[in-house]
Order: structure tokens, then C-alpha cells, then sequence
């Protein structure tokens, strides 16, 4: 609420129906029947929503020691030792490929936007397509608070892994107390209250909001066409945060485990990989605590950045260049440095994963509604491979998919996989991608 | 006469006389007008300068993309995602409740309602029209001040509060893209070419002088036709320079040639590096601002001693971590010299560069040569390629107590020696810098070796390394492209090779001094040619609304 509005709005002034002359829509407190008593599905019949997620890693698996070859159920190894207790939740998806058509492997970066846009970036730092997250807030996001949530565990809003363009990428939220703010802070109404009064500034922040829209053809009229494009981008964002507005005027369908969660203390932020686990766990308590209480559906998290630049306090080197600098044990077969890392980073999904399984819904939990898109941006860092990025769903997606898979590419592109993860989410899209990228194949052994 | 107004007067004589006899300028064609979106220092910049620094501006911005290693050209392609929009909205109303909170709104709102209750439009007129000449750079017009009307009254209405409605009303404002954009208007010309109109060409100046938008006073030339012609133009930037608010401009310019915005996320292993912290990384980008802009403005020396200058400030934490006696933290910043035959000889030698360019545990020689043909030379250093083999890291017993050890096993595989070559000879003359830009002569029991070479030139150390940038012509012609693309806030255009020639050119003649360069590139006929048509518009220049 402004500090300059003296006088607050009483529920009488809402339920008369006008501000100021204008007409607003009635606001009336959550109730209790919106849920049916098994918390299920919603009273009104609609099923419990399904959420999507992605979840980046970077610097890939230790070969040999991540993941069996054995394809009649997925089969963990030590790297991977911490996702064995939900390995019945997750399809593992192995030697799915980039073929690049001649173009570059930009070190790093190419095996992330073949994955995640199903193009092959030509100039380093492209981002040729939108990532596929983004063509599913397009598609689910618009009925929620927020399109998505976008977080980062570096400290650096730009390791982000999400995108329309190479000029248009999301920025993370870094730190666990500014998206709480965002989250549960000015603007959020907490459904689960009885009798919450109703906020008169939203009416007026839609005034603002439409005014600025207003300006679109006039402002339109002064550039060309693909400066038209760009700001089509801005334009679309204001009327999504008037609908956002307009939601917050109505009662938001929640599930029983919606709960208001404390504010997180200030913490650290950086690339020390406690600091940068602690803020994972933190911001992923947060962000099933936004799912549960409907404010979005479509969420990102990177672990890392694409360079990983994790670090032990008081070494030298970071886990990025000790996958290229640490020579291999020839005891253990690996670099035990780096693998230590890509263990710390199979952990840290693995926790995600019990965040997402500790939050009940109906007969199930927050898990079985969610299909979680998880994927490296290389195979093997030390190579920097491409072919054979790890790639995994998690969760069932409201039971559309089937769990517990290993699936074997055999070489077929990885952009299979995102277009089964899209299809599941509900998009009406048969071929994704360009150039041998390309794809119309459904990878249907997990479909229900 | 004061030296200060000497100058002026003779820039003023130079500028008559430059236009009685012609320029040798090459003709260009210009390239697209832009559309920008206002960088986190402007949108800052405006904001102090509007309302003043009262007002503060708390929030962070989303990140945009360098192109041409300029985030100013980068901004020329940014857009607004949907958490960017929340973030813009979020800004506008804090600002906007800051400007007409009692205590500020005395000093900002020029008027007193009629009744504090009610909307007051004559009031609120006045306000609306005078902060948004400053926000959107330009006088609103009839149609977008009744806009702003509009959501005052309701809000004033709503709250019974005229200063209530009046911050609605600017927060549409602060988050309209005529506030987040610059969008330059292109009208025909007196012969019917192209031409920027007066508030873009107003604008162009202004945010590259200064980096913020234009004052009453550039805004009121432009509406009397003064930036229409050369002469104007000269005119104008004549007394723009003489402005304090050129330092601004110009540390604005030096952080983003410089990538000083990348401080925001450097880290360093305190464990490692325990006199490292947040203090200190806040003091080395400081320094080298002060660094530049001592030696660029305040002595007017040449360019190329940036490479060389031992002349730099320090403060108590700086030389804890320079390891040199320094005056105390309560003194602040003090000038400081490293003697003759210290290795700390030019800006690359600075915690700003060898610290920004490291590991947050270990030096770098190829991030930090990198970052020198890069940032410095403008030259690209090709990406790694995907192939690269590192078995070459798997002998145990291989030599490696120094980063030269380490490195040199690159120079045995082709596919790592084409591009590594290109750097680490560079980087590793700065070796005797750790990863924290600590002076250093052993790295682990071995003492380091910081020969090398660029282009040929060998070199034995970081001052021979500064010796030889200095007599690097890319060095200066780097600069002369940086400073041209970050004033037109776009990519060179093909037909401006020969432009840039001219200006490197002129540059040299004027002994490598940065106001003269500067000078030349803000009046230039180029800066401000469009290559586009006029596009079928609503016009908002000076001449078409509204007074």
C-alpha cells in the first residue's frame, strides 16, 4: 500500500462495487469449499493443476559412474547414489544426441540450447529459439500470479537458462529472501485467511498498467518492424501483469498445502557450494510453497552456471577447471575432484526432489503433479561432449507420464525428449526444432 | 580569464573556424536509428537528476547482453522480459511514492493543490508536464498529458489524496516505454534526407556525455532549432564538456569498455585471499575510474599512458592488499605512485583488471590475455573448440608449479596452441599477480618467469608489457571504435570503415587526448545521420506539440 494513501478501504467500500466512480470486480475471502474434502482436486471439479519445471546442471556425469548402461530400469551409481531413493519417480533419458549440421560446438553452451530450443546456436552465445519452458508458460502460465519463476544459485541473475531470445533471457532471482519478497510479499494475498481484506490499490495498479498499454499503437507508430517485435515482448508483459492483478482480485484455487512460509533469513549468496546449496534448498522450500498456493506453474532452477564455477573454500580450483586440468586417477578411473563436485550436484537434485515429495496433495504429493525437464549442458566436461547430454524427467505430471524408465536414444535427437515433455504439458505441437534437430517423435514408452 | 573558460572560448573559436572552412569528416550514410533501452545507470542518472538523490532508487535491473563489447550497443537489442516488467513496475512505484512523500514533495511538486483532498488538474498539469519532460526527454504531448490526468483523478479520487494520485500517475510514467526506451524519431531534413530530430539528437548527446538525459537547457535548444546544424551542435557540446557531469559521462564509458560491471559478481576465496572483500573490490573499481579519469580530464594526458601510468589513488584497504603503506581508512582516497622498477605500471596492472580477470582462486594468464585483446585491442579471441583433447593433463608427473608450467602443455596440442598463443603470452607476464591481484615472485617454491610477448614485441615483465601495449596502434584505434559505437549506441556499419580511419586519425594529431576526441565524435555530422526514412508517424518533436 502506498504511504500516500491516507485513507484504507473498507470491505463495505469493496462490496458497494465502485472506487472513485469506476467499477471493480467484488473480492470475497478464500473458502474452505473450494477444496473437496480429499483436497484432490478442486470443489469445483477441476483436477489439481500440473506444474513444469526445469532443473540445469552444468559440467555433466563422470562416464562409468553416473549411470548404468542397463536399460530395464535405471540404474544409479555412485555419482548418482542420492537419487536412488526416487529413482522410481524419474525417467533417464541416455544417448540422446546433438547433431550440430556443420555448426560449432560452442563449448558449454551449444549442448543446453540444442537441448532446451532444439536449434543448434551458430554464433556463440546465441540463443536461436525460445527455450522450451518458455513456450510452456506461453501455453500454461497465463492464469497465475507469475508466468514462471526463475532462480539461480550462483549469486548471478545472468546464469540463467531460459529464454525467447538470445536479447530475451529471464534472469534468476539469486537470493532466497528477494524471492520470498517476490513470492509472498507485497501483492500476495494469502488465500488460506478468512476474511483478508481485499486490496483497493489493485484496482488503481490496473489503471496504471492500462495506461501504459494505451500507449502501444501511438508508441508503435514511431519504430520499424523489428523494433515493433521487440517491444511486443514489453507490451505483453504489461497485460500479463494486469491479469496477474486480476487474479489477486479473485479467489485463487489453492491446495491444502498452501501455507504462508516464513520469511528466510539474509544469506550469502555465491558460488562457495554450501552457499550455493544452502540457497538451493532454501529457495526450493519457497518455490513448492508458490506451487501449492497457485501463484505459478512453471518454475527454472540452475544449480550452476554453464562454466561451472562452484568452488571448496580454500582451493584453488573450481569444479569447471578441474574437469579439465585434474589428471585422472587411474586407481578410481576418474578425477576425483571433479567427480566430488558432480556428486555435491546429484545431491542437490536429489534434495530438490524430497522438497517437492514432503508437499502432500490429495493422495499424493506436489511430485506426482509436476514433471521437473532436468538436463546438463554436456555429457562429459572433460571432452566437452555434447552427444549423450544426461537428460531425466521427474515426477509423473498429474499421471500423464510413466516413471522408473531408462530410456535409450540410440543416437536420436535429444530434442525428442523436450517434445514429449511439451506434448505431456499439454502444447499442441507435433515437430519441434530445425535441422537434424528436428523432430515429430514422441518418445511414447512413457506415455500413459 | 580562467583557464576553464579559455578553453571554452577557444573551442568556440575552433568551431567557427572548423565550419567556415569545411571538415575533412568522410561522408557516411549513418546506420538505423535505435531503440534502446535505458541502461541501469541511466535510468538512475534521470532519476537523481529529476528529482534528486533523495529519491533513491533501490531495486536491481535485469542484466542485458555486451555486443561489440559495449553493453550500450547491447541495449540497442534488449528487451523487457515479463520478471523485468514486474521489476520496472515495482521501481516506478517506489520512486513515484519517494517524489510525493512530505519532505520531498515541497521541493519537487512546483504547485499546492487547491484542496490536498481532491484532484487539482491546473496543479497537477504543471508537475505532470515538467517531470515528464525530463523523464521521457521531450515535451509530453496534449494526448499523453490527458492520459496521466486521467489516472491521477481517479487515484486522487480513490484516496481522497491529490499527491496520491499524482504518484499513480508518475509511476505510469516510469514505466512507459517513452521512459524505459529511447527511441530516436527520424523527420526529413531541409534537403529531405533523414535527419535525428532535436530531442533525439539531444538524447544521443547527453546520455553519451553524461549518461543521463538531457537538462533543461539541451532541452530547450533543441526546441529553438540549435541542434539542427553543425554549428549548433558545436555549440552545445562545447559547454557540455565544460560540465562537471563529463566525468560522469565518461567513468560511465570507461565501466562498460572496462566490463567493470562484472565486479557486481566477483568472488574471491577469502581462505586464499583473506585481505580480499567486498570493501576492497568496491576500492579497486573506484581506482581505476579515478585512475582514467585523473589522467584522461584533470591532466588531459595522452590515451596510451594508461598503459604505463604509475600514477593511480589509494586507500587504507587498497594497500593492505598493494601491500603498500597507505594513508589511513579515515583519509579515504589518496593520490599514490608506485616507484620506478615496481611491477605495477598501468591499469592492467591494477587489482580492477588482474583481480577481475582470475579465478576466485588462482590467477589466469589466459583470462587475463584475453581480456586484454579483447577489452583493450577490440580483437576477438576465437571460442575453445568443441574438440579439445586434455589428456594432456592426465601425466602426473608432468611439470606444473607455475601457471607457465601448466600452460605450456597447451602450446604441444595444435588445437589448443592456435588460440592459446593469441593470450597467454600476454597473461603471463601479469603472473606476478595472484588471483586476488597480490604481488607475488614465487608460485609455489618456483619462481615465476613473466616474459612474454604481443605481436612480436618480447617483453621480461608487466611494465614491459605496458610499454608495448602503449606502442600498440590497436590500442588507440580500439578506443576511437569503442567511443564511436557507445555514442551512436549501435554496431559499426560497414560504410563507416573509413570514418573510423578519420577518427584515429584525428586522435593521433591531437596528441591521443580523450577530450579532443570525444569532441570530434560528438560533433561529427556522423553521429547523427540516419540511414532510414521517416517512418509514418505521430510526430513528437519540438516543432509539433504542444507548448
Amino acid at each position: 500500500m502506498s504511504v500516500l494513501i491516507k485513507k484504507p478501504f473498507t470491505r463495505r467500500d469493496l462490496l458497494r462495487g465502485s472506487i472513485g466512480g469506476s467499477a471493480i470486480a467484488v473480492s470475497l475471502p478464500f473458502l474452505d469449499c473450494f477444496l473437496s474434502e480429499s483436497g484432490e482436486a478442486l470443489a469445483s471439479g477441476a483436477s489439481l493443476p500440473v506444474r513444469f519445471g526445469t532443473w540445469f546442471w552444468s559440467m555433466g556425469h563422470t562416464p562409468g559412474h553416473a549411470v548404468g548402461e542397463r536399460t530395464d530400469r535405471i540404474e544409479f551409481l555412485e555419482e548418482c547414489k542420492a537419487l536412488i531413493p526416487y529413482v522410481e519417480h524419474i525417467n533417464y533419458f541416455g544417448h540422446f544426441n546433438s547433431p550440430l549440421d556443420g555448426r560449432p560446438n560452442h563449448v558449454h553452451h551449444t549442448g543446453w540450447v540444442t537441448t532446451r530450443t532444439a536449434t543448434a546456436p551458430v554464433l556463440p552465445g546465441e540463443i536461436p529459439a525460445p527455450t522450451l519452458d518458455v513456450m510452456v508458460s506461453d501455453a500454461i502460465g497465463s492464469n497465475t500470479r507469475f508466468r514462471s519463476i526463475d532462480m539461480s544459485c550462483t549469486g548471478n541473475p545472468r546464469d540463467s537458462f531460459t529464454a525467447r531470445d538470445t536479447h530475451t533471457r529471464n534472469a534468476g532471482e539469486v537470493s532466497p529472501r528477494a524471492l520470498y519478497a517476490r513470492l509472498f510479499g507485497n501483492g500476495f494475498a494469502d488465500p488460506t485467511k478468512e476474511n483478508r481484506a481485499p486490496d483497493p490499490d489493485l484496482m488503481l495498479q490496473q489503471s496504471v498498467l492500462s495506461g501504459i498499454r494505451e500507449q502501444r499503437q501511438r508508441f508503435e507508430r514511431r519504430i520499424g518492424a523489428a523494433d515493433r517485435a521487440r517491444l511486443d515482448e514489453y507490451f505483453t508483459s504489461i497485460r500479463q501483469l494486469e491479469t496477474q492483478l486480476a487474479l489477486q482480485q479473485k479467489e485463487v484455487p489453492v491446495t491444502a498445502a498452501c501455507r504462508m512460509p516464513k520469511s528466510p533469513d539474509e544469506t550469502p549468496v555465491g558460488l562457495e557450494i554450501n552457499v550455493a546449496q544452502g540457497n538451493h534448498e532454501a529457495m526450493a522450500r519457497l518455490l513448492v510453497m508458490a506451487l501449492a498456493c497457485n501463484q505459478t506453474r512453471v518454475f527454472n532452477m540452475a544449480f550452476n552456471n554453464a562454466l561451472s564455477s562452484l568452488r571448496r573454500p580454500g582451493t584453488a580450483y573450481t569444479h569447471h577447471t578441474l574437469t579439465h586440468e585434474e589428471a585422472v586417477d587411474q586407481k578410481f578411473g576418474y578425477q576425483p575432484e571433479a567427480f566430488w563436485f558432480n556428486c555435491r550436484v546429484m545431491e542437490a537434485l536429489a534434495s530438490f526432489i524430497g522438497t517437492f515429495q514432503s508437499v502432500k496433495e490429495g493422495n499424493g504429493t506436489l511430485l506426482d503433479n509436476t514433471l521437473i525437464f532436468a538436463h546438463a549442458e554436456t555429457s562429459y566436461a572433460k571432452v566437452h561432449a555434447v552427444d549423450n547430454i544426461p537428460v531425466m524427467t521427474i515426477g509423473r505430471a498429474g499421471g500423464r507420464i510413466k516413471t522408473g524408465k531408462h530410456i535409450a536414444g540410440h543416437g536420436d535427437p535429444v530434442s525428442r525428449v523436450g517434445l514429449t515433455a511439451m506434448q505431456v504439458m499439454g502444447l499442441p505441437i507435433e515437430t519441434w526444432g530445425t535441422g537434424s534437430l528436428q523432430t515429430s517423435k514422441t518418445i511414447t514408452e512413457i506415455l500413459v | 580569464m580562467r583557464p576553464t573558460a579559455k578553453l571554452a572560448l577557444l573551442g568556440m573559436l575552433c568551431a567557427v573556424l572548423v565550419t567556415a572552412c569545411g571538415s575533412n569528416e568522410p561522408q557516411t550514410r549513418g546506420g538505423p536509428p535505435t531503440l534502446r533501452l535505458l541502461t541501469e545507470a541511466q535510468y538512475r542518472n534521470i532519476i537523481r537528476d529529476t528529482f534528486g538523490s533523495q529519491v533513491v532508487v533501490a531495486g536491481r535491473f535485469d542484466p542485458i547482453v555486451r555486443i561489440e563489447g559495449l553493453l550500450a550497443v547491447g541495449a540497442g537489442r534488449a528487451t523487457v522480459t515479463p520478471s523485468g516488467v514486474e521489476r520496472y513496475i515495482a521501481l516506478a512505484r517506489s520512486v513515484a511514492e519517494q517524489v510525493v512523500a512530505p519532505g520531498n514533495r515541497e521541493l519537487l511538486i512546483p504547485c499546492a493543490p487547491a484542496a490536498p483532498q481532491a484532484h487539482d488538474p491546473q496543479c497537477a498539469e504543471l508537475f505532470l508536464r515538467s517531470a515528464g519532460r525530463y523523464l521521457m526527454r521531450r515535451a509530453l504531448t496534449d494526448e499523453e498529458l490527458a492520459s496521466y490526468q486521467r489516472i491521477a483523478a481517479a487515484a486522487a479520487a480513490a484516496n481522497s489524496d491529490f499527491h496520491a494520485g499524482l504518484s499513480y500517475a508518475l509511476q505510469a510514467m516510469l514505466a512507459s516505454p517513452d521512459f524505459l526506451f529511447v527511441a530516436e524519431n527520424v523527420v526529413d531534413g531541409p534537403d529531405g534526407t533523414p535527419r535525428l530530430d532535436g530531442y533525439s539528437r539531444a538524447t544521443r548527446l547527453s546520455l553519451f556525455l553524461w549518461n543521463s538525459g538531457p537538462d533543461e537547457a539541451l532541452l530547450a535548444a533543441a526546441e529553438r532549432g540549435e541542434l539542427d546544424d553543425a554549428r549548433g551542435i558545436r555549440g552545445q557540446v562545447e559547454w557540455m564538456m565544460e560540465s562537471t557531469r563529463l566525468e560522469a559521462g565518461v567513468r560511465a564509458f570507461f565501466t562498460d569498455m572496462l566490463a567493470l560491471d562484472d565486479f557486481q559478481t566477483l568472488e574471491k576465496d577469502t581462505n586464499l585471499y583473506p585481505a580480499f572483500s567486498l570493501a576492497v573490490a568496491n576500492d579497486a573499481r573506484e581506482q581505476v575510474l579515478r585512475t582514467l579519469t585523473d589522467l584522461l580530464l584533470v591532466r588531459d594526458g595522452d590515451y596510451r599512458d594508461i598503459f604505463t601510468t604509475r600514477n593511480t589513488f589509494m586507500t587504507g584497504s587498497l594497500g593492505l592488499v598493494y601491500r603498500v603503506p597507505a594513508a589511513s581508512p579515515s583519509a579515504g582516497w589518496v593520490p599514490f605512485e608506485f616507484a620506478e622498477g615496481d611491477p605495477r605500471a598501468g591499469i592492467q596492472t591494477q587489482l580492477s583488471f588482474v583481480a577481475l580477470h582470475s579465478h576466485p582462486g588462482k590467477s589466469s594468464p589466459t583470462l587475463r590475455g584475453k581480456a586484454i585483446r579483447e577489452l583493450l585491442l577490440c580483437q576477438r579471441v576465437p571460442d575453445p573448440p568443441g574438440s579439445v583433447n586434455f589428456d594432456l593433463f592426465n601425466d602426473p608427473n608432468a611439470p606444473g608449479k607455475t601457471a607457465r608450467d601448466r600452460l605450456i602443455r597447451h602450446s604441444t596440442d595444435p588445437s589448443c596452441s592456435g588460440c592459446h598463443k593469441l593470450m597467454d603470452p600476454i597473461g603471463l607476464a601479469l603472473e606476478n599477480f595472484d588471483g586476488a591481484g597480490q604481488q607475488r615472485l614465487y608460485e609455489n617454491g618456483e619462481l615465476i618467469d613473466t616474459s612474454g610477448e604481443i605481436n612480436g614485441m618480447a617483453f621480461t615483465d608487466s611494465a614491459g608489457l605496458g610499454d608495448a601495449l602503449r606502442d600498440d596502434p590497436a590500442a588507440p584505434a580500439c578506443l576511437v571504435r569503442r567511443v564511436y559505437t557507445y555514442a551512436a549506441g549501435r554496431p559499426i556499419q560497414r560504410s563507416e570503415r573509413q570514418l573510423l580511419n578519420h577518427f584515429e586519425d584525428e586522435f593521433a594529431g591531437e596528441g591521443y587526448r580523450l577530450r579532443e576526441l570525444i569532441r570530434e565524435v560528438a560533433t561529427s555530422d556522423a553521429l547523427y545521420a540516419v540511414s532510414q526514412p521517416r517512418l509514418r508517424t505521430a510526430q513528437l518533436g519540438p516543432e509539433e506539440v504542444s507548448p
